[in-house]
């Protein structure tokens, strides 16, 4: 084990820990804000539930590796730009928070609803004021899933050649070096646990009526 | 060359290094792993559903396995293993390990889960029937457990079948190796159809796993049985009433 490594390439790691974070975080965002919609779509319409959880969840089989090299050809991008990894990331993403929302915008009380409509809240109002902050901890719990999965996913991206902390993976391989790689493993888990306690941190400060240990 | 072409080349359909050649690898190596993963989980996850111990750790190191990304893991282990192995089994005897190792949380997690998601009363209700313990286990533990014990199979399933591509980086037969050969060769056409075919293995097997669970699970756990009408409801209620 040679630890001048690390100290001779700070700054290469540091940069593929901004590149992974960002191409972890972009997609989640995103991903987060679509599904909200179609969550509530799915909740409201319940014939449409099957399809749109359905649809969406079968996307979540197609293996990641696949996804980053079809959609180039469906975006018309080059197979090198990170923007492909990031639409894969989102579509991942919804697959799984799509239902997240519908499931938990169903697990609202409709005495609470009711009781909004009857102190005169509109639908929008209603949504916003009530069901979507009670679904909050539902929701939450499936983010920590999807940032943490994600995390592991853009790892892949380095197999075709896009920079994140899976190209200390594949240059470790090249190289024959295992620091490079026991670098790339363990940043990415800190990386893992850091968003997701602060995934948890988040949520406390989202809902002060939280019960304790909701999370 | 484009996509289509590329598929329909009568070239890329017989001999080794073939499409139904590499796909017969990758469904060999997925079905071996998923063999080994089963053997190992299902007996941990009878036991730690049945007796409660272990669970918090089985969760947390469900939910460990999905940060640790794949790809490290399986480089690290290749770098370590092929200098002890001479032959072609030090890239498939790493790939293997990592692959099991991926497999086996979902599948342990969803019969451990599926068994500790059992209604107490049923279980009690049985013992009370005079069952024995490997009876319990056996007639009322396993098919109670199977919904989520499958799709922990299935997670397993999708999750082994989407890494054994990237095992093709390290050498592994299967349909990474038209990916990873395509992009060695900056041909896009073979990338693209390594990943149309895995994608479209990838589908048909979750599509066999649906069909799957509407065989095996048991028509009372899938709430897809038609509800008791209310007469019927009402009538229980009394008799249960009058048997008290």
């Amino acid at each position: 084990m040679n630890l001048d490594w690390i100290t001779n390439n700070l700054t290469l790691i540091g940069d593929l820990t901004l590149a992974h974070l960002w191409l972890t975080l972009l997609p989640t965002v995103i991903g987060l804000v679509l599904s909200i919609p179609l969550g509530y779509l799915a909740f409201t319409h319940r014939r449409w539930y099957p399809t749109i959880i359905g649809g969406t969840g079968l996307f979540y089989t197609i293996p990641s590796l696949a996804l980053f090299i079809l959609l180039p050809k469906l975006l018309g991008t080059q197979v090198l730009n990170p923007m492909n990894i990031v639409v894969a990331l989102v579509i991942y993403t919804v697959a799984l928070l799509a239902r997240v929302v519908a499931d938990g915008l169903d697990s609202v009380s409709p005495d609470a609803v009711q009781a909004a409509t009857g102190i005169g809240f509109t639908r929008a109002q209603t949504f916003f004021k009530i069901q979507l902050p009670i679904a909050i901890p539902a929701v939450l719990s499936g983010l920590r899933v999807v940032v943490v999965s994600n995390i592991s996913i853009v790892t892949m991206a380095a197999v075709i050649g896009i920079a994140q902390l899976g190209s200390l993976f594949t240059m470790g391989f090249t190289r024959h070096l295992y620091v490079p790689i026991v670098v790339g493993l363990v940043a990415c888990l800190l990386l893992a646990l850091v968003l997701d306690r602060l995934l948890v941190l988040l949520g406390k400060v989202m809902t002060p009526w939280g019960q304790k240990g909701a999370l | 060359m484009d996509i289509f072409a590329w598929l329909t080349d009568p070239a890329h359909w017989s001999g080794p290094g073939s499409i139904p050649f590499q796909t017969l690898m990758h469904l060999v190596y997925s079905a071996i792993t998923l063999v080994i993963a089963i053997l190992i989980a299902v007996p941990l996850g009878m036991y730690v559903g049945h007796t409660g111990k272990g669970e918090s750790l089985i969760m947390g190191s469900v939910n460990a396995m999905r940060a640790l990304p794949t790809l490290g893991l399986l480089i690290l282990l290749v770098l370590l293993l092929a200098p002890k192995i001479s032959n072609s089994l030090a890239f498939v005897i790493p790939s293997l390990v990592v692959l099991v190792l991926l497999a086996v949380p979902p599948i342990l997690s969803g019969v451990a889960s599926g068994i500790r998601a059992i209604d107490r009363s049923v279980i009690d209700a049985a013992r009370g029937m005079g069952y024995s313990t490997s009876e319990i286990i056996w007639k009322i533990e396993m098919p109670c457990a199977l919904p989520l014990a499958l799709s922990g199979v299935r997670g397993a399933t999708l999750q082994v079948v989407s890494t054994a591509t990237v095992a093709a980086y390290v050498s592994l037969d299967g349909l990474g190796r038209f990916i990873i050969d395509g992009r060695a060769a900056n041909d896009y056409a073979e990338m693209a159809s390594g990943a149309i075919l895995l994608a479209a293995l990838a589908i048909l097997l979750e599509l066999s796993f649906s069909v799957i669970g509407k065989f095996f699970i048991s028509p009372g756990l899938t709430r897809k049985q038609k509800r008791p009408t209310a007469a019927v409801q009402f009538e229980s209620a009394t008799t249960a009433i009058q048997v008290v």
